[in-house]
């Protein structure tokens, strides 16, 4: 049960991510690499005050996207001039450039040793350190940023999106400053990825950079590839599947010396074989 | 004598090197239809971008009413101009309705966005009966209606349509003309046409340009510029 919980937990956490993620890269058609960037930034801010200030959890999540937003805002007003493959290039050095602060800031993030002992969420008396709560607030949040990003996909800004990602140019046409658009949505989907990050930091009571690195980034992008870009149904899918598929791999009998490596190329070839057959993803509306 | 909506005054356009226009001064009135025609390359398309703020201007001016402005695209909008980018350039995957709410950038009431689409919807009956479908799905003489609709959203006192008839066959282009004859009468929007398609073109068009390696080469009523010499000149490329 506990094990069930566990991969409960965790594909809430990745749904949200993915969820996030899709506003950016599936609605607006902006190939970002910065999500496990804002996911490390929310988890370390949570941690932090937690740790260090024993702030209350939510006030320590809200800051926490807060300061998420804020980064977000200065580093997408730079990002949201660029296109394409310069926009994906910008991304990926955001998100080695923040890895790096995470693990050279040491008088902060304590470096490779992390920070540990981050208690687990406490809401009005109420502990969540049983799996079980902890599951259920996951599953919250994971509802609540399901409906945001479904109010935002369903509403005139979410059409905006949509045609940027169908031609930007086309859309200045209209009068729309598309920089707007772009950063505005880049802001909320960080902002979305900090709460994961908060949830993150406080289930597994410790963190390290190595958790927040660019293949972090590819991770996520998998999720919301695989399940299908520019849907919400299919970022759940797609991480319930890539969360599922490593666990049920180590009950397929592989050799214990060999069991790890096997695992992780039954998973890559698994993942090659449905980007071929069908590379708009499982339930796509959109294909990079 | 009518007031120009519209006016530009020795309008220079380099893009790097190119010098693409030299010296335009041109004029549209209210109502009127102004036909913009020359061979690749003579600067019709500039012009318009030029007035839609789409390129930079190295010298002249724009005068909207009267007042000079530094043409931006969302402020342009706002002024009550439009533009139809060659190639149609709709969202293949948003819906025909979708489409449209998208131009009705610059109408904040939602009510009146809905009261444009009916309004387009009237004057481009094939849009209704497609209103839900993904716009791709539209033959290419339904998505420059579309674009054009989607151009009308905003309300604009001023259209300017960069080669309707691009890539169209020969019905489509004859019905994208006369949707636009039809507009050019009932919704008094002035329009300013770049065509290659010129017979089309000056059968609806009140006055014209005739533009060769960025100068206007010769202009007035279109009817006289139907039997000008010019044009042929400029289009066989004789002297």
């Amino acid at each position: 049960m506990e094990y069930f919980l566990h991969l409960i937990t965790l594909f809430a956490i990745y749904a949200i991510l993915g969820l996030s993620l899709n506003l950016v890269v599936g609605y607006t058609g902006l190939l970002s690499a910065t999500h496990a960037a804002f996911y490390g930034i929310g988890a370390y801010a949570t941690a932090l005050l937690l740790t260090v200030s024993g702030l209350n959890f939510f006030f320590a999540v809200f800051l926490g996207i807060i300061l998420t937003s804020l980064i977000a805002l200065s580093i997408g007003s730079v990002l949201s001039k660029f296109r394409d493959d310069y926009y994906a290039l910008g991304s990926i050095g955001f998100c080695i450039i923040t890895f790096s602060i995470f693990l050279n800031w040491q008088d902060l993030t304590r470096g490779p040793l992390g920070i540990s002992g981050i208690p687990r969420p406490d809401i009005f008396g109420l502990s969540f350190s049983s799996s079980i709560l902890f599951a259920l607030l996951a599953l919250i949040a994971l509802g609540v940023t399901f409906l945001a990003c479904r109010g935002i996909v369903r509403s005139s800004f979410g059409r905006v999106l949509k045609a940027i990602r169908e031609d930007e140019g086309a859309i200045q046409v209209f009068g729309y400053r598309t920089h707007t658009y772009k950063l505005l949505v880049f802001v909320i989907s960080a902002a979305m990825a900090s709460v994961a990050g908060s949830l993150f930091a406080t289930y597994v009571t410790y963190i390290d950079p190595s958790t927040f690195t660019i293949l972090e980034s590819v991770f996520i992008l998998a999720i919301i590839i695989l399940g299908g870009l520019a849907n919400l149904r299919g970022s759940l899918i797609g991480a319930l599947i890539l969360i599922l598929i490593p666990e049920l791999l180590r009950f397929a009998g592989f050799p214990a010396e060999i069991a790890g490596q096997t695992r992780e190329l039954v998973y890559g070839l698994m993942l090659l074989v449905l980007m071929l057959r069908r590379p708009q993803g499982l339930l796509g509306e959109y294909k990079l | 004598m009518k007031r120009n909506l519209l006016s530009l005054s020795d309008i220079h356009v380099h893009y790097g090197g190119v010098h693409a226009l030299r010296g335009i001064n041109l004029s549209l009135q209210a109502g009127e239809v102004v036909a913009l025609m020359g061979s690749n390359g003579a600067g019709k398309s500039t012009i318009l971008k030029t007035i839609f703020g789409l390129v930079p201007i190295t010298s002249g001016s724009v005068c909207w009413r009267g007042t000079s402005t530094l043409p931006v695209p969302h402020d342009m909008v706002r002024k009550g101009i439009s533009f139809v980018p060659q190639g149609r350039r709709v969202f293949a995957n948003l819906s025909v309705e979708e489409n449209l709410e998208i131009g009705g950038f610059s109408v904040t009431d939602q009510g009146l966005v809905r009261q444009r689409i009916r309004d387009v919807m009237n004057l481009f009956p094939i849009l209704e009966k497609k209103r839900k479908e993904p716009s791709g799905t539209l033959s290419g003489g339904q998505q420059q209606l579309l674009a054009i609709a989607r151009g009308l959203m905003s309300n604009p006192q001023v259209l300017l349509l960069d080669e309707p008839s691009l890539g169209l066959s020969p019905k489509a282009v004859k019905e994208v003309f006369e949707t636009i004859k039809t507009m050019s009468q009932t919704q008094k929007t002035a329009l300013m046409i770049v065509e290659h398609n010129i017979p089309s073109l000056l059968r609806i068009a009140h006055r014209g340009y005739i533009l060769d390696k960025g100068t206007i080469v010769a202009e007035g009523d279109a009817q006289r510029l139907a039997k000008d010499s010019t044009l042929e000149r400029i289009f066989t490329g004789s002297s």
